[in-house]
C-alpha cells in the first residue's frame, strides 16, 4: 500500500479562513482541492506537506459566469464543469477541446482549474488554454486581491506567482467579438500527459487577424507563450501558409527535453504541426466555417 | 441462472451444460464484494514494508537499522544477516538458480530487496523505511543484453562459484543446423531482420502480497496469498523454510489478475513467512505499484536475429539466434527441460523443410522474471518473430502476406504434424480459419480502400498474423517444474440431494473457473451448473496440481473435471442398474439420466441415483456407498489452438499516431465450453496486445534506473485505444482432450502484437520505405521510422 507521511489536516469554511491558515502555518501548508496531483505525490513521498487545508467546501469558489466584458471562472470549478459548460463552449470552445483529453472522468470529476494552474506542470493543458485566451489570474492574500496576466503567472516549473499566504481564487477571461479558439494535443494514450499541445485563440475583424494568442504545453520547462508567432499573425489575413509560418516559429521557440514521451526533434515537429492545426481550427470557428 | 443460449436437458427446461452462461463470480465482482488480499485483516496482524535498492548495481558497505528500530511502532527490521541465521538469505528460483531474499553483499537490480520492516501499521512501516541507512558503493550496471557478454562487462553474479561472465545458461538449441544450412543454400530468397521483443510487464491491477500466519502452539502456517499455483508454492515453502508441508495451508482469496506475475515466489513472501514464524503473529505485506513494476516477474526481453528463406514462392527455412535477458537472477518459469520455454515452436503454422534455433540467456542488472504476461512459455516471442519474418519475406517476394501464408501452411491432411523443432501439432485446418478472417474483414475491399486512401495521402495499414500455440503443459514424460509433474487433480462429490462440489487444483485469477468448470460437470452429469460448486485456491480443500498459467486450466484441469465426472457417471450407471433391476450394459445415457435401452420411461436421474448412493438401500455387490470420485490428469500432449488475426490501422501522417481502427480475431480453440467466457478471454488478451504493440514497455537508463515505475509511465491501454473487436471462430476439436477443448487464454496476447506491427509497416512501406519497426509503436517511434531512422528500444 502506498502511504503518505503524516500530516495535519483542516477543512476551510471560508476563503478568508483558508488564507489565515496559510499565513499562520507558513511554507509547510498546502491547499488541497481535487487532490489529483498532490495526493499521488504525497503517496510517493515526493511531496510531504505538514498541513493540508481542504477547500472543497468553499462553494463560493465554484462558478462559470459572465461579468460585464469578462468571463469569470472560480478556482474550485471542476474539470467536468468546464467540460460541460455551454457558456464556456460558446465563447471559448478550446476549453472543451482540452477537457475532453485531460486525464479521465474520475480525475475530471474532482480536479479543479485552480489546482491545474497552481500545479503549473508544463504539460498541463489548461495553462496553455488560459494563456492563449489571455486570461488573468486573481490572487488573494491577507492584504486583498491582485490580478496577474498568464504571462506573469507561470514563473518556472511548478512555480507560480501565487505567494506564501496567498491563494488563486478566480480566472478572468476578456470577452471580445469575432473570436475563435482551439486546443490540439498529441498523447501516447487517452488520459496521458501531452507529448506536445498547442492552444490558439484568434479574433478576426474585417477579414484580418485583429488579435491572437498562441501557447504550447509540454515542450518547455513551463507553458510557452509564442509571442513571436503572435506578432507575425497580428494584422494579417488568415491563411494556411501563414499558419505554417507560425508553426515554424513554434518549432523554433519551444525548448522541449527528451523523455519517455519522445525525443526533442519529434516534440519540435509536433509543436509546429499542432500550432498550425490549432490556428486553423480556431480561425474556422471564428469564421463559423468549422468542418 | 440466466442464459444467453444453452442446450436444454431432455428432462427439464433448466439450462444444463455448455453454452453462453453468465458468470457465477460476477455477482460479487460487479458489486464490489470480492475479497482481495488487502481486504483480509486478522487479529493481532502486523505489517511489513520492503526497503529496496535505489541502485541497479552496487556493493553494500553497511546497513544501519538502529534509527528504524527506535521507531515506537516498529517491531523488527530484518536484513540479510538475520536471514542467514535462519538459512533463508538465498532462495532457489524456479529455474534452478538462486536469488537473494535480502541483499547482503551486493544489489544487482534497482528495486532489489534490502531490508524488511515489521511494524504495527503500514504507515509506520513505511515511515521506518526512511530511517534505515544503507551505505552503497555504486558499480557500473549492465542493462543492455547485447553488452552483457562484452569482455569488459562487470560480473553481476560474483556470488556463484565458477561464474566468470554474465552467461545465465548454456546456449540452447533446437532443430537441425546442417539441414537448415542446406535449405538456405537451395533457397531463392532470403530475408534477415533484427527483431526485439522489448521487456514489458503483466501489471495485474492487484499487486502481489501475502499474509503469513504462523501459530507457534500448533506449528500450523496459514498463508493468504493470491497466487497462480498454490500447491506448488506450498511444496516450495516446505523445502525453502524446512517446514512440514502438511502443516502449511495456502488460501487464495479473489485474485485481481495474474497473467504470470503471480507464479513466482518473491522475497517479500519469504520475509512475511519468516517474520510470522519469529514474531508469532500474522504478518501482512502488500507491495506498491512501483514495487510491482520494478521488481516482480517481467515479460519478454528477447533480442532476436532471424533469417527466413523461400523457394518457388513458398517458405522453406528459418534460422533464429536469440539473446534472452533474464535479469539479475534466472527465475524464468518454465518446464525443467525447456530453458527457453516453448520458444522453439517458432516454426509457426508453416510446413518448413528445416529450421534451427539458438538461445543464449544472459544476466543483466534488471529485475528477474521472464515468463509472464500470457506468454505460453515464450510462444509469444516465437509467434511475434515468425509472423514478422513472414511479412518481411512477403515484402521481399512482393506477394500478398496472406497469399504467402496460404502457400506455406501445414495442410489439414498432414496432422498430426511433426515440426522441424520437435513439436507434434495435434489438429488444424489453417487455411479455412484464415479464410473466415478474410471474410469478416472484407480483405479485398480493405486493400481497395487502402489504395484509394494512399492516393489521397492518407496512411492506412492492414496487418495479418497467424499463430499456432502449444498449451496445456504438460505430459509428465516430458515436463515438470522443479521436479513436480505438470498434472492436475479433480475431486467430485455428489451429495445426497444431487448437488455437487468439484475441487480443482487450478487457481482462477479471472478465468471464470467457477462457471466454466461447473458447466463441465453439468454437461457430463446433467445437473444444472448452479448446483455445482467449484472449489479452488485452498490447498486444504483441493487436490494437488500445478495451477493456472500457460493456458493450461481447460487443457489439464478441464480434462480432469471431465474425466472425474465420467467416473461418477460410470458409478451411477452401476447403481442405476441395481435400482432398475437390470444389467449396466442394458442402460443408455442421456444428459442427466440412465434409462433402460428400448424403454425411455424406465430410468433413474442422477439426483435419484445420488439419494440411493447414500441411502440404506443396497448398493451393487462390492461397491462402497456415496457418489464421489477423484482423478489426477496427465495430458498425453499439449493442445494446439490457433488463429488468424487481421488488424486495420490508421496513422496520422503528421504526428505518427497509430489508431487501431478494426481488429478481426478468428480463434480455433476446439470445443468451447462457455463461448461468452472465451470471448471475454479474447477481448482481454487483444486489449493487452494493443498495449504491447503500441505503448507498454519497461525501459532503463544507462545507470539501470527503471523509467516506468508507475502507471504514469508504464502505459496500459484503455477502452479508447481498443476498437470493437470482431471475433469469429472455427472449431477443430482437440483429438486427445476428453472434451475436444484447447486452451485459449493466451492466444489473443500471443497473436495480436504481430498483426498490429505488420499493419503499421504495411501502412508505411510504400510511402516511407519502412520495412521494420520495433515495439512499442509510440507516436515518436513511428514518426522516427517515417523519417527513415527507426530506432530499437533501449
Amino acid at each position: 500500500m502506498q502511504t503518505p507521511a503524516s500530516f495535519e489536516y483542516e477543512r476551510a469554511t471560508s476563503v478568508e479562513g483558508a488564507i489565515a491558515s496559510l499565513q499562520r502555518l507558513g511554507s509547510g501548508a498546502r491547499i488541497i482541492a481535487g487532490g489529483h496531483s498532490l495526493l499521488p505525490m504525497m503517496k510517493l513521498r515526493l511531496a510531504n506537506p505538514e498541513h493540508l487545508i481542504d477547500i472543497n467546501d468553499l462553494a463560493e469558489l465554484s462558478y462559470i459566469r459572465e461579468q460585464g466584458d469578462e468571463l469569470s471562472i472560480g478556482a474550485l470549478t471542476r474539470h467536468v464543469e468546464l467540460e460541460k459548460s455551454e457558456l464556456l463552449a460558446r465563447h471559448f470552445p478550446l476549453f472543451r477541446d482540452a477537457e475532453n483529453v485531460i486525464a479521465d472522468p474520475v480525475v475530471r470529476n474532482r480536479g479543479t482549474i485552480g489546482g491545474s494552474l497552481c500545479q503549473a506542470d508544463a504539460a498541463e493543458d489548461l495553462s496553455a488554454v488560459c494563456s492563449a485566451v489571455k486570461a488573468k489570474a486573481v490572487i488573494r492574500g491577507a492584504g486583498g486581491e491582485r490580478v496577474v496576466g498568464m504571462e506573469d503567472f507561470h514563473i518556472g516549473p511548478y512555480v507560480t506567482a501565487v505567494g506564501e499566504g496567498e491563494m488563486l481564487t478566480e480566472v478572468r477571461i476578456p470577452l471580445r467579438p469575432g473570436g475563435g479558439s482551439a486546443h490540439e494535443k498529441v498523447e501516447r494514450r487517452a488520459g496521458d500527459w501531452a507529448i506536445a499541445a498547442a492552444s490558439a485563440a484568434v479574433w478576426i475583424e474585417g477579414g484580418k487577424i485583429a488579435d491572437v494568442g498562441v501557447a504550447l504545453g509540454a515542450v518547455g520547462p513551463t507553458t510557452i507563450h509564442l509571442s513571436r508567432a503572435e506578432e507575425l499573425l497580428r494584422g494579417k489575413a488568415p491563411s494556411e501558409g501563414l499558419f505554417a509560418q507560425a508553426g515554424e516559429i513554434a518549432s523554433a521557440d519551444c525548448s522541449p527535453s527528451a523523455d519517455g514521451r519522445g525525443p526533442i526533434d519529434y516534440k519540435r515537429h509536433l509543436a509546429s504541426v499542432l500550432t498550425t492545426r490549432a490556428l486553423s481550427r480556431a480561425t474556422a470557428r471564428a469564421l463559423h466555417q468549422e468542418a | 441462472m440466466a442464459t444467453v443460449e444453452n442446450l436444454p436437458s431432455a428432462q427439464t427446461e433448466r439450462p444444463i451444460g455448455f453454452g453462453r452462461l453468465k458468470r457465477k463470480e460476477d455477482a460479487r465482482f460487479i458489486r464490489g464484494k470480492g475479497t482481495y488480499l488487502d481486504d483480509i485483516r486478522l487479529p493481532g496482524m502486523v505489517h511489513g514494508a520492503m526497503l529496496r535498492s535505489p541502485y541497479a548495481h552496487a556493493r553494500i558497505l553497511s546497513i544501519d537499522t538502529s534509527k528504524a528500530l527506535a521507531h515506537p511502532n516498529v517491531a523488527a527490521v530484518v536484513t540479510a544477516k538475520d536471514l542467514e541465521t535462519l538459512g533463508l538469505a538465498w532462495m532457489p528460483t524456479i529455474s534452478y538458480d538462486t536469488q537473494a531474499v535480502l541483499a547482503g553483499d551486493k544489489v544487482r537490480f534497482q528495486g532489489q530487496e534490502v531490508a524488511f520492516v515489521i511494524a504495527t501499521d503500514e504507515y509506520s512501516a513505511n515511515d521506518a523505511l526512511q530511517l534505515i541507512d544503507v551505505e552503497y558503493e555504486p558499480l557500473p550496471a549492465i542493462v543492455n543484453a547485447r553488452k552483457a557478454l562484452d569482455p569488459d562487462a562487470p560480473l553481476i553474479r560474483d556470488d556463484k562459484a565458477g561464474q566468470r561472465d554474465n552467461l545465465a545458461s548454456p546456449t540452447w538449441e533446437a532443430g537441425d543446423q546442417a539441414a537448415t544450412d542446406r535449405v538456405f543454400a537451395e533457397a531463392d530468397t532470403v530475408v534477415k531482420r533484427d527483431i526485439i521483443y522489448p521487456r514489458c510487464h503483466p501489471a495485474p491491477l492487484e499487486t502481489c502480497g501475502m499474509i503469513a500466519d504462523f501459530n507457534p502452539e500448533t506449528g500450523q502456517l496459514d498463508i493468504y496469498n493470491g497466487n497462480q499455483a498454490p500447491h506448488a508454492h506450498r511444496t516450495v515453502y516446505a523445502h525453502v523454510a524446512g517446514l512440514a508441508e502438511h502443516m502449511i495451508r495456502i488460501k487464495c482469496s479473489d485474485i485481481g489478475g495474474g497473467f504470470g506475475n503471480k507464479v513466482p515466489v518473491y522475497p517479500g513472501y519469504v520475509c512475511a513467512i519468516a517474520g510470522s514464524i519469529v514474531a508469532g503473529v500474522p504478518v501482512k505485506w502488500v507491495e506498491n505499484r512501483d514495487e510491482n513494476l520494478i521488481s516482480t516477474g517481467f515479460a519478454r526481453d528477447y533480442v532476436m536475429h532471424s533469417e527466413m528463406c523461400a523457394k518457388n514462392g513458398k517458405i522453406t527455412g528459418l534460422r533464429v539466434d536469440v539473446i534472452a535477458d533474464h535479469g539479475a537472477f534466472d527465475s524464468t518459469a518454465q518446464p525443467t527441460k525447456f530453458p527457453a520455454g516453448f520458444f522453439h515452436i517458432v516454426c509457426g503454422s508453416y510446413d518448413l523443410e528445416a529450421s534451427h534455433v539458438k538461445v543464449k540467456a544472459v544476466y543483466t542488472n534488471k529485475a528477474p522474471g521472464g515468463v509472464a504476461y500470457r506468454c505460453s512459455f515464450r510462444i509469444t516471442e516465437a509467434v511475434y518473430l515468425v509472423e514478422r519474418m513472414v511479412d518481411a519475406l512477403a515484402l521481399e517476394l512482393k506477394v500478398d502476406p496472406i497469399e504467402l501464408r496460404m502457400r506455406s501452411f501445414i495442410a489439414p491432411e498432414q496432422f498430426p504434424y511433426e515440426t522441424t523443432t520437435g513439436w507434434t501439432y495435434d489438429s488444424g485446418n489453417y487455411a479455412e480459419t484464415m479464410r473466415v478472417a478474410m471474410d469478416i474483414a472484407g480483405y479485398e475491399d480493405l486493400r481497395r480502400e487502402q489504395a484509394e486512401k494512399r492516393a489521397r495521402g492518407e496512411l492506412m495499414g492492414i496487418g495479418v498474423s497467424f499463430f499456432t500455440e502449444g498449451v496445456g503443459a504438460g505430459p509428465r514424460k516430458h515436463m515438470d517444474i522443479l521436479g513436480l509433474a505438470m498434472n492436475d487433480g479433480a475431486d467430485l462429490r455428489v451429495h445426497p440431494s444431487g448437488k455437487a462440489v468439484v475441487s480443482i487444483s487450478a487457481q482462477t485469477q479471472g478465468q471464470s473457473h467457477e462457471t466454466t468448470f461447473a458447466q463441465i460437470v453439468a454437461e457430463e452429469l446433467g445437473i444444472p451448473p448452479e448446483d455445482v460448486e467449484v472449489r479452488h485456491g485452498d490447498t486444504d480443500r483441493s487436490p494437488y496440481g500445478l495451477g493456472t498459467y500457460g493456458s493450461r486450466s481447460t487443457p489439464v484441469s478441464g480434462a480432469a473435471v471431465a474425466v472425474v465426472s465420467r467416473k461418477v457417471r460410470d458409478k451411477a450407471r452401476l447403481i442405476a442398474a441395481t435400482m432398475l433391476e437390470t444389467r449396466p450394459e442394458d442402460l443408455a445415457w442421456e444428459k442427466g439420466r440412465w434409462y433402460v435401452k428400448g424403454d425411455l420411461e424406465k430410468g433413474a436421474m442422477i439426483e435419484e441415483i445420488a439419494v440411493r448412493a447414500y441411502s440404506g438401500e443396497p448398493m451393487p455387490t462390492g461397491m462402497e456407498g456415496g457418489l464421489d470420485a477423484q482423478v489426477i490428469y496427465d495430458p498425453p500432449n499439449l493442445t494446439y489452438p490457433y488463429g488468424a488475426y487481421i488488424a486495420v490501422v490508421d496513422i496520422d501522417p503528421d504526428t505518427g499516431q497509430v489508431t487501431v481502427r478494426r481488429f478481426i480475431a478468428v480463434d480455433d480453440c476446439g470445443v468451447r465450453i462457455n463461448p461468452m467466457v472465451v470471448d471475454g478471454q479474447i477481448h482481454g488478451g487483444l486489449a493487452e496486445g494493443v498495449g504491447i504493440a503500441l505503448m507498454e514497455v519497461l525501459t532503463f537508463d544507462e545507470e539501470g534506473n527503471c523509467l516506468n515505475s508507475s502507471f504514469l509511465n508504464y502505459l496500459i491501454p484503455t477502452a479508447l485505444e481498443c476498437p470493437d473487436f470482431e471475433l469469429g471462430e472455427t472449431v477443430t476439436p482437440c483429438p486427445h482432450h476428453p472434451l475436444g477443448a484447447k486452451g485459449v487464454g493466451e492466444s489473443p496476447n500471443v497473436g495480436s502484437p504481430p498483426a498490429i506491427v505488420n499493419a503499421v509497416i504495411d501502412a508505411l512501406h510504400q510511402t516511407h520505405g519502412v520495412d521494420h519497426i520495433d515495439m512499442p509503436c509510440t507516436p515518436a517511434r513511428v514518426w522516427a521510422a517515417m523519417q527513415g531512422r527507426p530506432e530499437p528500444p533501449q
